[in-house]
């Protein structure tokens, strides 16, 4: 296995989706190639902080919506005469 | 796997069906916050979000027969979130994706990687937990051309599986898969100097 081959399977491997052989050959890898090593390592790290970065952002705007966004809803629900 | 919906959520359901004011007042500030923050997720602009979260709750009240209890209410709710969403970047699109060729890695004939890059010295946790770094994080996310950005966000952050993106983007799921690998790649690269390692 190359390291084209081993970041090619990147996804199933962090899915459990390879199959024996290929996990096998892609594990004897990785404990070869230093550098593949790295780049799952900084896979795994983007997955994790962009999840982070754009969780972090839905709590602040989660507690609430604002008042006037409420009242638009409802208002254009109330002028919309198919949902009545 | 998603459970049933609940008791509490089977009342509001019966309510709106009823057509009480109250119920859809209801609905609206409960589950407003989590609406608006999966639009915002999506479209990175507050105006369009705060459009989307409008339009998703019209028409989820249009459209509140089609609801089977299958599913969650708010799972229901969400999936009509990411197409309002979706909708609203169809209509906002005016030119040509750029292409994240160069954001990817590149081999040489033998297979191994021309620039390996360096090693990742500070965890995601501790990226994360600075303010600035996390905008900095969501601003070269932004950065990605829509059409992986979409993917990336729909399977990694929204957590839904791959043939429910696959239907809600039209593509295969072949190509969902191909377009998620490439966009962590791309934003691995983007975020290489933000971890420690060089910067690209």
């Amino acid at each position: 296995m190359t390291c084209h081959d081993a970041l090619n399977f990147l996804d199933d491997y962090l899915d459990g989706n390879l199959p024996w052989g290929q996990r096998l050959a892609f594990g004897l890898h990785l404990g070869l190639c230093r550098p593949c090593r790295d780049y799952l390592d900084g896979y795994r790290k983007t997955i994790e902080a962009s999840r982070k970065a754009l969780s972090e952002q839905a709590v602040v705007t989660c507690e609430q919506l604002p008042e006037e966004m409420v009242q638009a809803i409802l208002a254009a629900r109330s002028q919309t005469p198919h949902i009545e | 796997m998603e459970s049933s919906i609940s008791e509490t959520e089977t009342a509001l359901v019966a309510a709106l069906r009823a057509g009480e004011p109250a119920a859809y007042e209801r609905l609206v500030r409960e589950y407003g916050g989590r609406i608006l923050a999966v639009c915002e997720r999506l479209l990175f602009n507050k105006e369009d979000a705060r459009d989307a979260v409008q339009e998703t709750f019209l028409s989820a009240f249009r459209s509140l027969d089609s609801f089977d209890g299958r599913s969650q209410f708010a799972t229901w709710l969400h999936r009509i979130a990411v197409n309002a969403s979706l909708m609203k970047l169809r209509t906002k699109r005016r030119h040509p994706e750029q292409s994240i060729d160069e954001l990817l890695p590149t081999f040489q004939s033998d297979g191994h990687r021309s620039n390996p890059g360096s090693r990742w010295t500070n965890s995601a946790a501790e990226i994360s937990e600075q303010h600035e770094t996390q905008q900095l994080i969501r601003e070269k996310i932004e950065s990605l051309p829509d059409s992986y950005r979409n993917v990336l966000i729909l399977r990694d952050i929204e957590e839904l599986d791959t043939e429910t993106v696959a239907e809600m983007l039209e593509l295969s799921p072949g190509a969902v898969k191909v377009r998620l690998h490439r966009a962590r790649q791309a934003l691995r690269t983007l975020l290489e100097p933000i971890f420690g390692g060089s910067s690209k």
